[in-house]
């Protein structure tokens, strides 16, 4: 799981137009959410253990608390300013690194993340552990040699696809309905495991980012966009005086 | 290494994916600035058509990747085909539309070269012998300028729509086509895909549309989609809705824009409450006008539309309607 911007959070850049300023709000990537929803719900059926993992500054940590709190049994923590960084080929290695004595089934992650948006962190993984992988996963049904899932394609297609275990899954939004952490799951979560594994343990695993972000900036409008401003009543009129002179709809 | 770049076109099921021109596209488009080598793989079983469909483009050469394990698609197979070819044949770049097939074995394959993946890419710029490849981050409200180290394949992956494939270049003559036979060993491919299937009957193409009313996160409640609806009706078009609106069940999913719903272009897309995530914009930005009407004066939707409204849509919506109505009157 990640932790990103809040969505509608305003983002400044920073000095050297490489990367935001750190000092916003944060959430849970989305589709990381519905990957933890759907492995709790895997755990309800089969029984067996939830473990979340994350990579990030101590801010992170909150991430982490709110899936404990929420139903999963242990976390581990990827924990320093390092991690912000790092490519996606390099955080799947240090996220291979730091569960390398761990016997996981199945490993979730969300499809993408709100922030790089690389779409690459999961897949990578699974080519580092030697699993196979399937993407974009809207339903997991256990069957006899391991797993029945349902990718979506584009354009409103699916695809049901047999695998063995252990296998990654990337996770699609909306796979499931989110819950929210009880009362009861808030407190517990204090006292359960978390294991911080530092930039050091896994630094042997990583090379130089092999891509580089020259310069980030907001990017330039390629249209002329009209900003229409004034009291609702007005607003519409001119909306409609558009429609009828320029789109010419009405 | 050699200075070429490669184009992976896409099929699927013995069909040439149209979004390929596009990567064509963008392959002729550096290949002209860098002064590189352009040629284009398609990988199956049994594409040697596609091969030649792509073949009439001006590209120095084609190469039909075959083996009969590449058929029905597997990340596994795709991506141990093209390491076998890469490995044979090297480029420097391999460019490959950002599809969902590609975004499945793409990361696999590069990581089995021990490179990377640059994607989701929207453009490049060429400078003093150095390209940089720009995408954009954080949900579209920034962009960056990415450059590649390592010794390569760089691979690039490029957004839908971010090149014209009807500025795909014919050329002067057929390229040759060259086959190039992989084997896929025993035991490589470990998933087993199911037939390709569509959910439900499509009950509304709204590709058809020539206006579009879709909603997004700010209409908050099941309760308020019944204003959209009423612009939509007002205006004579059709309704629709960014992803969660779907996912949460508001709206049916046939009427969900973006890349993993419908690509629309209609005359008119009014988008309520929409920030413009990537994922939905891919699928309307093609729209030839485009009002947006949201309360963050920073959505990414305002980037793209013609005519922005910084508000509550809930104030702007009902004096809209009745506007709308008198004007039709």
């Amino acid at each position: 799981m990640k932790q990103v911007p809040q969505k509608d959070a305003p983002l400044k850049l920073n000095e050297a137009g490489t990367w935001i300023r750190e000092d916003v709000s944060y959430e849970v990537n989305e589709p990381d959410a519905f990957a933890l929803e759907e492995a709790l719900r895997q755990k309800e059926k089969h029984s067996g253990e939830v473990v979340v993992v994350t990579a990030g500054p101590t801010r992170a940590q909150q991430v982490l608390r709110e899936a404990l709190a929420k139903g999963a049994n242990r976390a581990i923590h990827l924990e320093g300013d390092g991690f912000v960084g790092l490519d996606a080929y390099n955080t799947a290695r240090a996220i291979a690194a730091a569960i390398k004595d761990e016997q996981f089934d199945l490993i979730f992650t969300g499809l993408q993340s709100d922030d790089y948006g690389y779409a690459q962190t999961g897949v990578i993984l699974a080519e580092i552990l030697g699993w196979p992988h399937a993407t974009i996963i809207m339903q997991i049904e256990k069957n006899e040699g391991g797993i029945r899932v349902k990718r979506e394609l584009e354009a409103g297609f699916f695809q049901f696809v047999d695998m063995p275990l252990p296998a990654v899954l990337t996770i699609q939004s909306g796979i499931n309905k989110l819950r929210y952490a009880t009362l009861i799951g808030i407190k517990q979560a204090k006292t359960k495991p978390m294991r911080k594994v530092t930039m050091e343990e896994v630094q042997a695993a990583l090379s130089p980012n092999l891509q580089k972000i020259e310069k980030m900036y907001v990017p330039q409008k390629s249209k002329n966009t009209e900003f229409l401003e004034g009291p609702p009543a007005e607003v519409a009129k001119k909306l409609v005086e558009k429609l009828k002179n320029e789109v010419r709809v009405l | 290494m050699a200075d070429n770049i490669l184009v992976v076109v896409e099929q699927r099921e013995g069909k040439l994916n149209r979004v390929s021109w596009e990567t064509i596209a963008a392959g002729q488009a550096i290949a002209a600035q860098a002064g590189w080598t352009l040629e284009a793989a398609v990988v199956g079983s049994g594409v040697a058509a596609i091969a030649g469909e792509v073949a009439a483009k001006k590209v120095a050469k084609v190469y039909d990747v075959e083996s009969a394990r590449l058929e029905p698609y597997t990340p596994d197979a795709f991506a141990t085909a093209l390491k076998q070819f890469l490995e044979k044949h090297p480029a420097k770049l391999v460019l490959m539309p950002h599809s969902y097939q590609v975004r499945d074995f793409v990361p696999k394959l590069a990581t089995a070269l021990k490179t990377t993946a640059i994607s989701d890419v929207i453009g490049f710029k060429y400078e003093g012998g150095k390209l940089l490849f720009t995408r954009q981050m954080f949900q579209g409200k920034f962009v960056a300028d990415v450059s590649f180290a390592g010794a390569g394949p760089c691979f690039v992956t490029f957004q839908n729509g971010s090149f014209r494939a009807d500025k795909a270049e014919a050329g002067a003559a057929p390229a040759p086509v060259e086959t190039v036979n992989i084997d896929v060993p025993d035991g490589i491919v470990r998933n087993k895909p199911q037939e390709v299937f569509k959910e439900a009957k499509q009950a509304v193409d709204l590709t058809q549309a020539e206006i579009i009313v879709s909603v997004g996160r700010g209409i908050k409640e099941q309760k308020n989609i019944e204003l959209a609806q009423q612009l939509a009706t007002a205006l004579g078009g059709e309704l629709a809705a960014s992803r969660p609106i779907c996912d949460n069940g508001w709206l049916p999913m046939d009427r969900q824009i973006g890349s993993s719903g419908q690509t629309v272009a209609p005359k008119l897309y009014l988008a309520l409450g929409i920030s413009g995530a990537i994922q939905h914009i891919v699928g309307m930005k093609g729209a030839r006008s485009i009002i947006a009407i949201n309360k963050d004066s920073e959505a990414p939707i305002f980037e793209i539309a013609d005519y922005a409204v910084v508000g509550n849509l809930f104030d702007i919506v009902p004096p809209l309607i009745e506007e709308v109505k008198k004007a039709k009157a």
